[in-house]
């Protein structure tokens, strides 16, 4: 045994550093960042802290290899990216992560972003990355196929409650069989619930599921669930949707501008419309975190102070389209001037801008938004794929959060 | 029989005591290099099994007795022990309807993987028996699924299987079959997962087999053809009874194998949690270990489950184990 914890211990610190003094970095990462060149740039001009970068698909796998290791004390990048509606429950075990408080980065991050970051003992824990403001990425060759307006000021027009985007919806589905109206049923829902002030949870953390905002979305979202492609967010059906014309809309907060582009290669048609439902919403967002158990805590927290600057986070923006969550990149030229080949020249930077502007409310998430919103994520999925009535499948995420505890 | 028969003879010379003289209390004084040799006859071969029983118990037995110790605490993944509250866990995991669904899945998934599997990898076995042309090209062929990673095998058989786009649904849709739902009718996804399972295994239990059928004497067939039995027949009649311990090994182990299926049903999920379906169609139990330890981060829980999971392989095995003796004890009569 001892030997095997010896081979272990010695494995871990192999990837630590090298016998040259030059310190060797992790970041895991999940989805798009937009990091790649960045972190190529990083490493030419630093040739004594060299930093690789892990990837994985989702950030559900990421959390799962997050809490493990978490659980065993070691084997965490130096870096983990965390996504915001998980930022919570991260801040409730805040003694395995290094308290990345800076007194020089006071004022980089809009407040309420900061704020998501900094536990109750005042201890910022994560660096904000990006933020999420929504606006409606769509196919304006399908709008045009059921004889709906196509420009992105015409289909801003178009709709500003969640009823009216439904109501067009049923028409688009009336004109255009074989096509759905949006491309999830659990991006809607989660589009939605970014807009209710107390979702899951009341400011004390007291769990509350059955309030009236929530079953609003509910409904809404299993009501209509013929608008929807019914297939689940982020699985291979739904990739190879974006290749067979599965949907017309979709939410897009600036991170989905870059996973649309991706999955969509050689579609043409896609636009980005200044518009949301019911308002502005945010959604995601992600932070970067140091585990404790990294050997490295002070380097780590300079690379992730050094890429989360307003200067990296705008060259994220050009290359994926996350929109910066740093006060000096909002007005940065780079930001506000950019436009989107991919989505007909949309000026995404503007259209982001004015979309964060549109933000009102930011939701309470407490430390158990994220299993709870992953509990409602499966219900939704129930009723959409036709594997339970929409009542039963209620039920059971109730018994589902009474599990959670 | 003989066996054990020498050893009491052996035990019985260690202690009959010797009489002789300068020995007032009867026993003869040994040297210590007689000695020595002594304790090397009678330890030796011990030590020499030993390795295995070391390795065992710190890998097997060690890991089992600390999940029956964690399992009667609340335990928290990151917070770790807590309260000692006896057989809670258990009552909590019996309690909890997911578990009941993930025990009949995991047992229809392992049926449907196990007897295709153990069948057609039989049937190939006696194919490659047979004289062929490039025999080592065929027999190294079937082993190729095994070698390929199981989360490749996910990604092929994902597309494959696709509900909306998959390459099965469209080849249905040619003879007028209407999709199906293969992540979401529970046992479409069954027969989806058991099919990627099989697809990996079935080589290899099939070299096993015919490793087995490679030892039978020829002269049976002989005999047999002098009979007039034809190849089928002798297939059933030689072949089949000559390897029936290999084919009970093989039975065996992917009784265990099958009972603890995990990366091909996870890897299938399409939906975020990837806990076995949105319904839980196709959740196993040892998704529900996982899902209870580091979905919800209670250890206590999941180690709870495991230990239902071992009962259940313990008492399937068992049931095998009878099976085996009375069928391997036909086999000695004959």
């Amino acid at each position: 045994m001892a030997l095997l914890t010896a081979s272990l211990a010695a494995c871990a610190s192999d990837d630590g550093g090298s016998d040259d003094g030059t310190v060797e970095l992790t970041i895991a990462t999940f989805n798009e960042f937009g990091y790649e060149d960045l972190i190529e740039e990083w490493n030419a001009d630093n040739p004594d802290i060299q930093v690789t970068q892990k990837k994985v698909g989702t950030w559900d796998d990421a959390k799962e290899n997050l809490y493990t290791k978490l659980a065993s004390g070691s084997g965490l990048s130096d870096i983990e990216a965390i996504e915001g509606d998980a930022m919570p429950a991260i801040m409730a075990e805040s003694d395995a992560f290094v308290d990345l408080t800076d007194s020089e980065l006071d004022g980089r991050w809009l407040d309420w972003k900061a704020e998501a970051a900094t536990n109750g003992d005042g201890q910022m824990i994560g660096y904000a990355t990006d933020a999420g403001p929504e606006g409606i990425c769509y196919r304006s060759d399908l709008l045009k196929k059921a004889g709906m307006p196509t420009e992105r000021d015409e289909v801003a027009k178009l709709w500003t409650t969640w009823d009216d985007y439904f109501a067009e919806g049923e028409k688009f589905v009336a004109a255009v069989p074989g096509t759905a109206w949006y491309d999830s049923s659990q991006g809607t829902s989660q589009a939605m619930l970014n807009q209710v002030a107390n979702p899951f949870e009341s400011d004390d953390n007291t769990i509350d599921v059955e309030n009236p905002e929530l079953k609003e979305v509910w409904e809404a979202v299993t009501g209509n669930v013929n608008l929807s492609t019914r297939l689940s967010q982020w699985g291979d059906d739904w990739i190879a949707s974006f290749q067979n014309d599965g949907f017309a809309t979709m939410a897009c907060p600036g991170w989905m501008l870059g996973v649309v582009e991706g999955n969509a290669k050689g579609v043409e048609g896609w636009d980005f419309a200044d518009v949301f439902p019911g308002g502005g919403g945010n959604w995601g967002g992600s932070f970067l975190t140091v585990p404790s158990q990294s050997e490295h805590p002070e380097e780590a927290k300079e690379f992730a102070a050094w890429i989360t600057a307003p200067e990296q986070q705008v060259r994220a923006f050009e290359a994926i389209g996350a929109f910066p969550s740093q006060v000096d990149a909002l007005d940065a030229p780079e930001v506000l001037e950019a436009s989107n080949a991919f989505f007909n020249d949309a000026p995404v930077g503007e259209i982001l801008a004015s979309r964060a502007e549109a933000i009102t409310v930011q939701p309470y998430k407490g430390p158990k938004y994220s299993d709870i919103l992953q509990a409602f994520q499966a219900a939704v999925t129930r009723v959409d794929d036709g594997s339970n009535e929409p009542d039963e499948s209620w039920r059971t995420f109730l018994s589902d959060v009474e599990q959670l505890g | 029989m003989s066996q054990r028969a020498s050893t009491a003879v052996r035990a019985g010379q260690g202690s009959d005591p010797l009489p002789g003289p300068g020995a007032p209390d009867g026993r003869v004084r040994l040297t210590l290099r007689q000695r020595l040799s002594r304790w090397d006859a009678k330890f030796s071969p011990y030590l020499y099994v030993s390795p295995f029983f070391v390795v065992f118990l710190l890998v097997g037995l060690f890991p089992l007795a600390y999940t029956a110790y964690v399992s009667l605490y609340e335990w928290n993944l990151i917070g770790g022990q807590g309260d000692y509250i006896g057989l809670e866990n258990y009552r909590r995991v019996l309690e909890n309807p997911y578990f009941l669904k993930s025990v009949v899945n995991t047992f229809s998934i392992f049926v449907l993987s196990s007897i295709p599997q153990i069948v057609i990898a039989l049937a190939l076995a006696g194919l490659l028996n047979a004289p062929l042309r490039g025999r080592s090209f065929w027999r190294m062929g079937v082993l190729v699924p095994f070698v390929v990673a199981p989360v490749a095998v996910a990604i092929i058989f994902g597309n494959l299987f696709g509900d909306r786009y998959g390459v099965f649904n469209e080849m249905l849709g040619w003879i007028g079959v209407g999709p199906i739902q293969w992540h979401v009718d529970r046992l479409a996804s069954h027969v989806a997962i058991a099919t990627m399972v099989n697809w990996r295994w079935t080589g290899y239990n099939a070299l096993i087999l015919l490793a087995a059928m490679q030892a039978v004497p020829r002269e049976l067939y002989e005999s047999a053809a002098l009979d007039g039995a034809g190849r089928i027949r002798q297939f059933f009649s030689v072949t089949v009874p000559m390897i029936r311990p290999t084919l009970l090994f093989v039975i065996v182990t992917s009784t265990i194998g099958g009972l603890q299926i995990f990366a091909e049903p996870r890897l299938f999920d399409e939906t975020m949690a990837r806990n076995g379906g949105s319904d839980r169609q196709f959740s196993t139990v040892t998704m529900l270990v996982y899902d209870f330890g580091w979905r919800l981060r209670d250890l206590g829980k999941a180690s709870a489950t495991a230990w239902l999971l071992f009962l259940i392989v313990v008492a399937i095995a068992l049931l095998n184990y009878a099976l085996t003796r009375r069928l391997t004890g036909q086999g000695e009569k004959r």
